[in-house]
């Protein structure tokens, strides 16, 4: 029983995945549709009986559950398979099934009658069972296996309107920029587990032993741990999007709109802070990579929060909300210190990664309703839908208010216990992170007035309505999480100390966080509630800042001159010519001169019997006379 | 007995000649047959004489002449099969026309 359920959260998605894939075109939407629903909920039920068994139960096992030797190259090369339940992986599990499953529902209604209904589930199937196999992993490169799983479905599903050339390009962007950043994240695998000789979580924690077995090596000035795990880190911030990997996430938003819920809200992308989290105090050691964490971590938050308020399309200002958030929680890991509260960063991350998870999901999903309901990404085409759809309304109001940290919503919680990481650490990065906050509550609210307020565009016959329960009941759900999750004493399950952390809200920090949040939120009323001028004049006043962050700042441009410009002409041209000219060149010219040898020796073989035995006749006579004239 | 060793050596000389002569020279493959036959017997007869003059105890020589003879009839008879197959095909036995399967 307690290995069963684990191994069934782990199969039946895959199992999922190869019917609804191997058998889908013979099944109907409606079916179709169903059994992925059904299946998944049945992961989540399992998923949570086995983590709020572990949560709630006394159980202190740190050993996995179950540890199958998979490929055993020699004794020192052991890759194996197993399932690691530890507070936060039995957090993830928590989140991703749950998501999972409400956008496994709310698919039904949002792909109704799309041409690929069942290819969609069964790559939703297989993102799952990855992004699962990856939070369960005992060991770093089954972390790794499962990181490409992730990236392969993902891949899968942004480029799912494959006829699409936009989401073409946009699926290419994400596989390419997270692969080469999984280069990195191999690098540093490979050099960890050179010096310590062992892939497991267990052993790679032990922070003291693994810096005896690196002896101190340095490469380039730096110690070889700092190398490997800021290699790791580099995996982790191409899948978490943090700067200046971070344009593949916004392109992403091609694919369907739960597909960004799910992928690019709650689960992928807080792949790579988890990984972080995974490996903590291994980076405990290594005061250098967690200062890169944090300064990475705190520009990409400030960058992403700046863009944000200046997007025209609703999923492109989630998205950058989403770097934003997910920045936070790296900030968050980056100060975290055993000495500052009981190293509070490393829970406040994995609490935010959980309520962001949830109102992140929602957003998203209310995004998608709206999406359905106009038919256009950008909220110019938007504007007073307050009063067609009220439950879509009231829910995004609910998500806004969570990420703009309004107590009692769960953003707030979360975000509250993050800042003050941030303060006990240094005041600066506090500061720093408080303001980025501010900028949240303010894009969101710009979102929320543009969208259920302003003025109503013509939206002709057709006007917008409420979606289908199907749709609006994961809305609901979802925003009722969002509200009471915030209360969960989660100190209490997931700290990084032995002993369990008591959350308590620093009254300075909160009170002077939700005052910028409301400073924001009325800043965002006035600018945004009704139809005026005032963004305008605010956008020309911005002296270009306003149109560099509208253009993302510019990064896309920049890597398009690097790889077109720079790579294209100085690297692969010359390695092309090389190939087609050197490489190319040595094959054909053999080829050449074997075919003008055969052309020539060809008249040889002729056919004529009395041919032949003229030269065996001539090549006798000729052998037989030296051989005489030897002997003689 | 040098000269009666001679005497069939020469013999057996000039048909051997004479079979290489013909097997270049004639077209039609019968003749080329012939030849060939000429030039077996020629060895057969070396065969014998050398054993008999030369190592008259023993008898290799003689087994020689004997397995040649019978591999030459097998052999005769197949390249007539052969030949009247392609005759069949070809109407006409002549071996310029015989390079079908040439490279």
């Amino acid at each position: 029983m307690e290995q069963l359920f684990p191994i069934l959260i782990l199969c039946l998605p895959l199992l999922g995945f190869l019917v609804l894939g191997l058998l889908g075109p013979k099944m109907s939407h409606k079916l179709a549709g169903w059994t992925g629903v059904i299946n998944m909920g049945i992961t989540m039920v399992l998923a949570y009986t086995v983590a709020l068994t572990f949560f709630l139960g006394e159980s202190t096992i740190t050993e996995p559950i179950f540890n199958y030797k998979w490929l055993e190259f020699y004794d020192k090369l052991v890759i194996s398979i197993g399932f690691l339940l530890d507070p936060i992986s039995a957090l993830l599990l928590i989140v991703i099934t749950t998501i999972s499953f409400f956008v496994h529902l709310y698919s039904i209604g949002y792909m109704h009658g799309e041409k690929g209904f069942q290819r969609y589930y069964a790559f939703l199937q297989l993102f799952t069972f990855s992004m699962l196999g990856l939070v369960v992993a005992t060991n770093i490169f089954q972390m790794y296996i499962f990181w490409e799983l992730v990236g392969a479905s993902s891949y899968l599903l942004i480029g799912f309107y494959y006829t699409r050339p936009s989401a073409v390009s946009a699926s290419k962007k994400a596989f390419i920029v997270t692969r080469f950043a999984d280069l990195g994240f191999l690098l540093g695998i490979l050099i960890l587990s050179y010096f310590t000789g062992t892939f497991n979580f267990t052993d790679l924690n032990n922070g003291n032993l693994v810096a005896t077995q690196f002896g101190g090596a340095t490469f380039m000035g730096c110690s070889l741990l700092t190398w490997a795990l800021v290699l790791v880190f580099m995996g982790g911030m191409g899948k978490s999007a943090m700067l200046p990997l971070h344009i593949w996430l916004p392109d992403a938003m091609e694919g369907p709109t739960p597909v960004s819920a799910l992928i690019h809200a709650a689960t992928m992308v807080v792949a790579g802070v988890y990984l972080v989290a995974r490996l903590f105090p291994l980076y405990l050691m290594e005061e250098a990579a967690l200062m890169i964490i944090t300064v990475v971590g705190a520009i990409t938050a400030l960058y992403a929060a700046i863009v944000a308020c200046t997007q025209v399309d609703i999923k492109r200002v989630l998205a950058f909300s989403t770097i934003s958030q997910i920045a936070f929680m790296m900030v968050s890991l980056g100060v975290a210190r055993p000495e500052h509260h009981e190293a509070l960063g490393y829970m406040a991350s994995m609490f935010h990664l959980f309520t962001h998870a949830l109102f992140k999901a929602l957003l998203f999903l209310g995004a998608g309703a709206l999406i359905h309901a106009v038919h256009s990404n950008d909220y110019t085409a938007m504007g007073g839908l307050r009063k067609y759809m009220p439950i879509t309304h009231i829910t995004f109001l609910i998500g806004c208010l969570a990420i703009a940290g309004i107590p009692p919503f769960s953003g707030f919680f979360s975000k509250d216990e993050i800042l003050a990481a941030c303060y006990a650490n240094s005041p600066f990065w506090g500061v720093w992170m408080s303001v980025v906050a501010g900028l949240t509550a303010f894009y969101m609210f710009r979102l929320y007035y543009r969208i259920f307020w302003w003025n109503e565009p013509d939206y002709g016959h057709h006007k917008p309505h409420e979606s289908g329960w199907v749709m609006t009941l994961p809305l609901i759900l979802l925003a009722a999480a969002s509200c009471v999750v915030g209360f969960i004493p989660f100190g209490e399950y997931v700290h990084f100390m032995p002993e369990p952390y008591h959350i308590h809200i620093d009254p300075v920090v909160a009170v002077s966080s939700v005052l910028i949040a409301v400073i924001a939120i009325a800043l965002a009323t006035v600018m945004y509630r009704k139809e005026n001028s005032l963004p305008d004049k605010f956008a020309k006043a911005s002296c270009g800042l306003w149109k560099a962050a509208y253009n993302r700042f510019y990064w896309d441009e920049l890597y398009m001159f690097i790889t077109h410009k720079i790579i294209f002409n100085g690297v692969c041209r010359p390695i092309a010519w090389f190939d087609r000219h050197i490489i190319d060149g040595t094959m054909d010219g053999l080829a050449w001169v074997a075919q003008r040898l055969s052309i020539t020796i060809r008249p040889l073989q002729s056919g004529s019997v009395q041919a032949y035995v003229y030269v065996y006749l001539i090549g006798a006579l000729l052998l037989g006379t030296i051989t005489a004239v030897c002997i003689l | 007995m040098e000269i009666k060793l001679l005497c069939y050596l020469i013999p057996s000389l000039v048909m051997f000649c004479c079979g290489v002569y013909g097997f270049l020279t004639r077209k039609n493959m019968i003749a080329m047959l012939i030849s060939l036959e000429l030039m077996l017997n020629a060895v057969d007869i070396n065969f014998a004489v050398i054993n008999r003059y030369l190592f008259p105890g023993s008898l290799e020589g003689m087994f020689f002449t004997l397995f040649a003879i019978a591999i030459a009839a097998a052999e005769t008879a197949l390249a007539i099969a052969i030949i009247i197959n392609l005759y069949r095909v070809t109407k006409n036995v002549n071996v310029k026309d015989v390079n079908k399967l040439k490279g």
